[in-house]
């Protein structure tokens, strides 16, 4: 079976999808992302759905799923790169993926974490954050 | 009562021995009808093009306008009927440039009785012909319509860049679902292009706003809000704002703003926060 990557960038986890969601994927990839937040300690998760072309009920809940997880395990998760067609059918099925967090894309999702986290723990944190993820952005 | 084959050769014959005369008073017929909106040069040309069809399909037997003869009468046709089409003429006016060749051939014909069925055969053929140029001047119509149909959508909808990080819809118009969509998938589509965290959608524009008009623009928000980007909505009128409390429209925890100004500020205000400590 297939599996999605999980790679560690920083204080976060970059998840993105390059394949079909299937249920068993999605499943596993719940698995093995609270498997990776436990043993890493990062406090961020990105998940990045910018290949997906079709996003169904199914892997909707499963990413609120993985959100409340993550939440849990004290790591904040952001859905990044939907795309236009998934957000209008989504909207249309009545699914507004209620308590996941989401950004436009991978860059600006890192941002959202970086100034979450600085809000916890003032700036000070924030600008150590920030050097940290210089290099992410540009890798990335 | 159809034209007969005889009947056709006949007419050909007429046509070809009368040509510059019957030109000359069908010429001056449609000029009458037109009013002198086209010049007579102009016209003169158009009504020995005709004609030669006419000769044409009759000298190669065609007895229905459907017959292959016919072909390049069909093909004239649809020529001047499009061009009136498209210069504003009304299908009257369309429909007389092939009427008058009726009215001119009668005088060439005789007294006795075969003349007059041979002209009310020849006078079917030349109805069927008028008609056909209805049918072409509907269809060209109707085409320019669908054309600015769509050209009306593209112009209706842009997507503007109102600042670094801030894209703006504004709204002109009757905002029905088919354009809602185009407006949607454009605003969209600009999210992710440009990167834009926040969008404002500004109904100044809008004339009126019922439930389905809302319903466009808060699903257009959520789909936004899906795809990790902020909305705004501005350019409520008042009187916008007492329909929409009337009507018992929710926008719930979307940020709403009287004018545009007012909504870039705010977005200004919110990201601003957390620029200068980025840098």
């Amino acid at each position: 079976m297939e599996r999605v990557p999980v790679l560690k960038i920083g204080d976060i986890l970059l998840v993105s999808i390059q394949i079909d969601m299937e249920d068993q994927v999605a499943l596993q990839l719940q698995e093995d992302l609270a498997d990776r937040i436990v043993s890493t300690g990062c406090h961020g998760v990105i998940i990045d759905i910018s290949a997906l072309d079709i996003v169904d009920s199914f892997v909707g809940r499963t990413l609120a799923t993985i959100a409340s997880i993550s939440r849990v395990l004290d790591a904040e998760t952001v859905v990044v790169g939907m795309r236009p067609a998934v957000a209008i059918t989504l909207v249309e099925l009545g699914l507004s993926l209620p308590g996941i967090r989401t950004a436009l894309n991978v860059e600006l999702g890192m941002d959202l974490l970086a100034r979450q986290r600085a809000e916890e723990y003032g700036d000070e944190d924030d600008e150590d954050e920030d050097e940290a993820d210089t290099p992410a952005v540009t890798a990335s | 009562m159809a034209l007969s084959a005889e009947e056709a050769s006949r007419f050909a014959v007429l046509l070809e021995e009368n040509q510059d005369t019957l030109v000359g008073i069908w010429t001056d017929r449609v000029a009458e009808g037109l009013r002198g909106r086209l010049s007579r040069t102009e016209l003169q040309r158009q009504t020995a093009d005709l004609f030669k069809g006419f000769h044409l399909a009759l000298a190669g037997g065609a007895t229905d306008l459907t017959h292959e003869p016919a072909d390049e009468l069909r093909a004239q046709l649809t020529e001047l009927s499009s061009n009136r089409a498209r210069q504003g003429f009304s299908t009257t006016e369309t429909a007389v440039s092939v009427f008058s060749l009726k009215e001119a051939i009668l005088p060439k014909l005789g007294d006795d009785v075969a003349s007059l069925q041979d002209y009310i055969a020849f006078s079917a053929f030349v109805d069927a012909a008028a008609l056909f140029t209805f049918d072409s001047y509907v269809r060209v119509r109707e085409e320019l319509i669908a054309d600015q149909a769509e050209q009306l959508l593209e112009l209706s909808t842009p997507v503007v860049k109102l600042w670094e990080g801030v894209v703006a819809v504004p709204l002109v118009g009757t905002l029905d679902s088919a354009r809602a969509q185009v407006v949607m998938e454009r605003l969209l589509q600009t999210l992710v292009d440009t990167g834009s965290p926040y969008a404002i959608i500004d109904i100044t524009g809008v004339p009126a706003v019922d439930t389905q008009v809302a319903q466009h623009v808060l699903k257009t928000v959520v789909a936004a809000r899906l795809m990790g980007a902020d909305c705004i909505i501005s350019g409520i009128r008042p009187q916008i704002a007492q329909t929409i409390v009337a009507l018992g429209i929710e926008f719930g925890d979307i940020a709403t703003k009287a004018t545009l100004a007012d909504a870039l500020r705010y977005v200004l205000n919110k990201s601003g926060s957390r620029k200068p400590r980025e840098r």
